[in-house]
């Protein structure tokens, strides 16, 4: 979270966008996180998610709350506004914010302690409400900042850097989204960028509050034998069970899995989320069998990846609230006020 | 003298309902507020109620007072004792010489009886069994019916009464009719057979002609309207719902498209007033604005967020409807106990913008500038009203509006003005005056930046160098004490009646006050005026204070200083910020949960003055006044004064 400036020097044979723009303007400052460390995949993920997607830059709002994981939203689209808010509390800042402005894209980025155990509340009621952002936990069950301690995230028996074994059941944040009602949930693994860019772009154009549990590894107080969450136990227990593709512009419907198991799901601005089932018995868009099957590679001790529950696109908070269409932060005041006649009017019931 | 014995006081009594909370007596009571209103007398109305849903006892006091004192009585004229549990206590609270209406259906206990007062029965239960069917009914129209008996014994013009049920019911002709009736039982049995009208009685005035009742939540609601607030978020608290319950309902009204359904505001029911505050300062942020009411509990689990909002500097307006603390205290009791908590809300060095409204007329003034205020100093204010203000109902003159104002949004700079600068950064004072230029997620790349929490330098920068960071804070700490001159001013009255601060004055003594105080303060001003004191008066309306509060400190000897809270939190606070002298500023302390009411004022001001030293007398009282002599010296302390706790009648 430095503002150790980049060089600014671009190779002219850069790759740019249709908004003329390359992956440099979708970058943010100097990362001062440890060299190795997961999030910086995820913040390399979101540099490409956005330039592909050809986002405005300024039309996105990067909110986050304290710890490793939230200093993340400095380190990509240094062109959009971010907000470090306090411990916990982004959910609740990132809804005021989509609440005034309907139109700027909402992302929060976020980690275990931050959204599992200080503001395990707030990550609870934003998914009830379905705010419309994609909400990224940087899921690496440990707090680094502080040296070293569990996490709510932290698996049983997973082991501490000094050999100690965690002894609290952990919470899954990818089970508790589905059981409230998330329309959007995925896990996928920093090192995995193949599989994490397609989700954010299809979790970013999702209409509502689309979850992805991103396993991050701490490289410094999480990445040894015994920990659940490092590189090589993330690489050896991942199992993709549903592969993801964004199809920006769509040109034909599929039905829901033919041949090859391949189905589509249209989302509102006509691009398209196209999921591939790798495990046979998968259904992503069944919920009461997506938790039966989380439950089961859990107890195997499999970390399920991919996009892991879709709903076709729920009511997000707006629609819900039936708020107008315009931006509430751009009414134009003459519209908000009633005025001198109306406030005599009210007052004469009050006689 | 009236026929029934004491002198004759027209338009000038109190009256304490006494019910059982659930029952529907609260519409009863509004009724008779209402026709007193309407028969153009000042009138105030005051809830006295439990932190429960049904069954416990509760209180509606009526003041009605020809020359518009608004303050809590000091005395109940006639109980109207409805509720068994409560009798004794509701017997007991009458002042000698008064009258205890109750239902004589049953005959009262011989202990609860009293020579000194007079009792007046009416077999109100009965004669809604005889008259109206199914229990629910029977209990609405007992209500009604004592209102009937009331209509009688204080001569109020039945018409008027008539007349309001009529506009209530309109499109129900059989409400009409049964509310006509419990009407007529309660009248009539008083007409025949008590001694109507008593010497307290209503006699019809013009002294309520452009003036409405209203709530101080209604009010304020009103004025976030008015101010343009679009985003409101909020966890339900006492005494502070009705503030977005009434601000749902304006917008229901004047806020949604008649075709489309579609809705010019959102309202967001947090799950808990952390997240409330949270939400309030991302759409304010984003460029809404947005406002949150709430209670003391509810301060302080925002607290850590208002400290960001202090220093990233975010907009945000807080409603402080005071309740009884600490903890979760008495919850539908009224206090003054969160000044200090809001002037310095969250850890490290922060201060806050608070305005003070001391009735319903302020609370919309002071909501519509609250907004303004955070803008344009990007920063929380806070409305500090309490439960007596916010829930109670008063009468104040007619509302205006000018239809030229428009909202000061402060300095946010548009793509256009940003186009126009070589680069942008979040917390450079290029005009000199500590407050920054800020920009809107969603404008222009050009204005992006960081807002964070965290050690920042002027640029926005992620900073840990002591010299960056002092930069930062002590600019805000000008910018914030800069707001001095934009909060409303105090207000003045002058021994002699004058309001201007700069007016010379030969008093002494003075009084400080805030809130709704007010109005028992004004009240006490008369009597010791009356008796002979001359003493001026000054009412804070806003923190940070002017100069004004302490030139007006500083030109007098000693200063009363009263307010509702145990700890004396204004004197504190004055003592804080203005650097006066601690024995100047006297505390007068009422801190029970009950309205301030004039003989705490008068007691304390008159209990002091009789103890002051011989030497000088001659400013204070004048001869005649029943002021005993007192060789004794002693010394001027801030010791407290607390007459409340034993003039007040304990809930």
């Amino acid at each position: 979270m430095s503002y150790i400036a980049k060089p600014v020097a671009r190779h002219p044979a850069l790759k740019r966008n249709a908004l003329g723009l390359t992956m440099r303007d979708y970058e943010g400052v100097m990362s001062t996180l440890c060299a190795g460390c997961g999030h910086d995949s995820v913040t390399a993920a979101f540099v490409q998610a956005f330039f592909e997607l050809g986002t405005e830059p300024h039309r996105v709002a990067k909110m986050s709350g304290i710890g490793c994981s939230s200093k993340t939203p400095a380190y990509f689209l240094g062109g959009a506004h971010g907000f470090n808010s306090v411990h916990g509390r982004m959910p609740s800042v990132a809804t005021g914010a989509n609440a005034a402005n309907r139109d700027v894209t909402t992302v929060g980025v976020s980690g275990d302690g931050d959204s599992l155990s200080i503001g395990l509340g707030q990550f609870c009621h934003a998914v009830r409400r379905n705010v419309d952002m994609l909400y990224i936990l940087e899921n690496n069950g440990v707090y680094g900042l502080t040296k070293g301690q569990f996490s709510a995230s932290s698996d049983l028996g997973s082991k501490s850097k000094r050999g100690v074994a965690n002894e609290h059941q952990p919470i899954d944040a990818v089970t508790l989204a589905i059981t409230l009602g998330a329309s959007f949930v995925a896990r996928s693994f920093s090192g995995d960028k193949e599989q994490l860019v397609p989700l954010m772009k299809a979790g970013l154009t999702h209409r509502g509050f689309a979850f992805i549990d991103v396993i991050s590894p701490c490289v410094t107080f999480n990445d040894h034998e015994g920990s659940t969450k490092s590189y090589v136990h993330t690489r050896e227990h991942g199992h993709e069970v549903v592969a993801t593709d964004f199809v920006p512009l769509r040109s034909e419907i599929t039905a829901a899995y033919p041949e090859g198991g391949v189905r589509d799901v249209l989302l509102h601005d006509g691009s398209a989320i196209r999921l591939r089932k790798v495990a046979e018995d998968y259904e992503p868009a069944d919920r009461v069998e997506a938790l039966k099957f989380l439950g089961g590679a859990q107890a195997r001790g499999e970390i399920a990846t991919g996009l892991l529950y879709l709903a076709e696109e729920g009511r997000d908070m707006h629609v819900l609230e039936r708020t107008t269409a315009n931006p509430l932060a751009q009414l134009p005041f003459e519209r908000l006020c009633p005025g001198g006649e109306a406030l005599a009017d009210i007052q004469r019931e009050w006689r | 003298m009236s026929r029934n014995g004491g002198p004759l006081r027209p338009n000038d009594f109190a009256i304490k309902i006494g019910t059982v909370n659930g029952t529907g007596s609260a519409s009863a009571n509004s009724l008779l507020l209402q026709a007193l209103f309407r028969v153009g007398v000042p009138v105030s109305g005051k809830n006295i109620f439990p932190s429960n849903i049904q069954g416990l006892p509760t209180w509606y006091e009526i003041r009605v007072s020809g020359d518009g004192y608004a303050a809590r009585s000091p005395e109940v004229d006639i109980s109207v004792a409805m509720n068994p549990e409560s009798y004794s206590r509701d017997i007991a609270e009458v002042r000698q010489g008064g009258w205890i209406l109750h239902d004589s259906t049953r005959p009262l206990e011989t202990r609860l009886l009293r020579e000194d007062a007079t009792f007046l029965g009416v077999p109100l239960a009965r004669m809604c069994l005889e008259h109206f069917e199914g229990a629910r009914t029977r209990i609405l129209m007992k209500n009604i019916a004592y209102v009937g008996a009331l209509v009688a014994l204080l001569d109020i013009e039945i018409e008027v009464v008539h007349g309001m049920i009529e506009e209530k019911f309109g499109t129900k002709p059989h409400l009409i009719e049964a509310n006509f009736k419990a009407l007529a039982l309660g009248r009539d049995h008083a007409l025949e057979h008590l001694p109507c009208p008593l010497p307290i009685r209503v006699s019809r005035l013009d002294a309520t002609r452009d003036h409405v009742i209203v709530t101080g939540n209604t009010a304020a609601a009103l004025g976030c309207l008015y101010a343009g607030a679009t985003v409101g978020a909020w966890y339900p608290i006492t005494p502070a719902t009705s503030l977005m319950d009434a601000f749902t309902a304006f917008c229901r009204r004047f806020r949604v498209d008649p075709e489309t359904g579609e809705r010019d505001y959102l309202v967001l029911q947090a799950e808990d007033e952390l997240a409330a505050a949270g939400m309030v300062i991302g759409a304010s942020w984003m460029g809404a604005r947005a406002f949150t009411p709430t209670s003391g509990p509810g301060i302080s689990l925002m607290s850590e967020f208002i400290g960001f909002a202090y220093y990233g500097e975010v907009p945000a307006v807080f409603f402080d409807v005071q309740r009884t603390g600490p903890s979760t205290g008495m919850p539908t009791r009224t206090q003054q106990g969160d000044l200090l908590l809001c002037a310095y809300a969250s850890h490290g060095d922060t201060k806050h913008i608070a305005l003070y409204p001391a009735d319903p007329a302020e609370c919309f003034d002071f909501a519509v500038r609250a907004f303004d205020l955070a803008d344009r100093f990007q920063t929380p204010v806070f409305v500090v009203s309490d439960l007596d203000i916010g829930m109670n109902d008063w009468m104040i003159p007619e509302l205006g509006w000018d239809d030229d104002f428009r909202p000061d949004r402060g300095k946010v700079l548009d793509a256009e003005e940003l186009a126009k600068l070589d680069r942008f950064h979040r917390y450079l004072d290029s005009d000199g005056d500590g407050i920054p230029y800020r920009t809107l997620p969603g404008v222009d790349a050009k204005g992006a930046y960081f807002t964070r929490g965290a050690g920042h330098d002027r640029y926005g920068g992620y900073t840990e160098d002591s010299d960056a960071y002092r930069d930062v804070v002590d600019r805000i700490a000008r910018k914030v004490d800069s707001a001095a001159d934009a909060v409303p001013a105090p207000y003045f009255r002058l021994a002699g009646g004058a309001h201007e601060a700069s007016r010379s004055s030969t008093a002494r003594f003075g009084i400080v006050s805030v809130g709704g105080c007010h109005w028992a303060v004004l009240e006490a001003l008369d009597v010791l005026e009356a008796r002979g004191h001359q003493i001026d008066y000054m009412r804070v309306r806003g923190f940070p204070f002017s100069d004004e509060v302490s030139d007006f400190i500083d030109a007098r000897e000693l200063l009363f200083v009263v307010e509702q809270n145990r700890d004396a939190q204004l004197r504190s606070l004055l003592l804080l910020e203005t650097g006066c002298a601690a024995e100047k500023l006297r505390p007068v302390l009422d801190y029970g949960g009950q309205p301030l009411a004039r003989n705490t004022v008068v007691d304390a001001v008159e209990e002091f003055v009789r103890k002051e030293p011989s030497g000088s007398r001659e400013a204070v009282p004048r001869s005649g006044d029943p002021v005993p002599d007192s060789a004794d010296p002693v010394p001027i302390a801030p010791e407290p004064v607390q007459t409340s706790s034993l003039s007040n009648p304990a809930p």
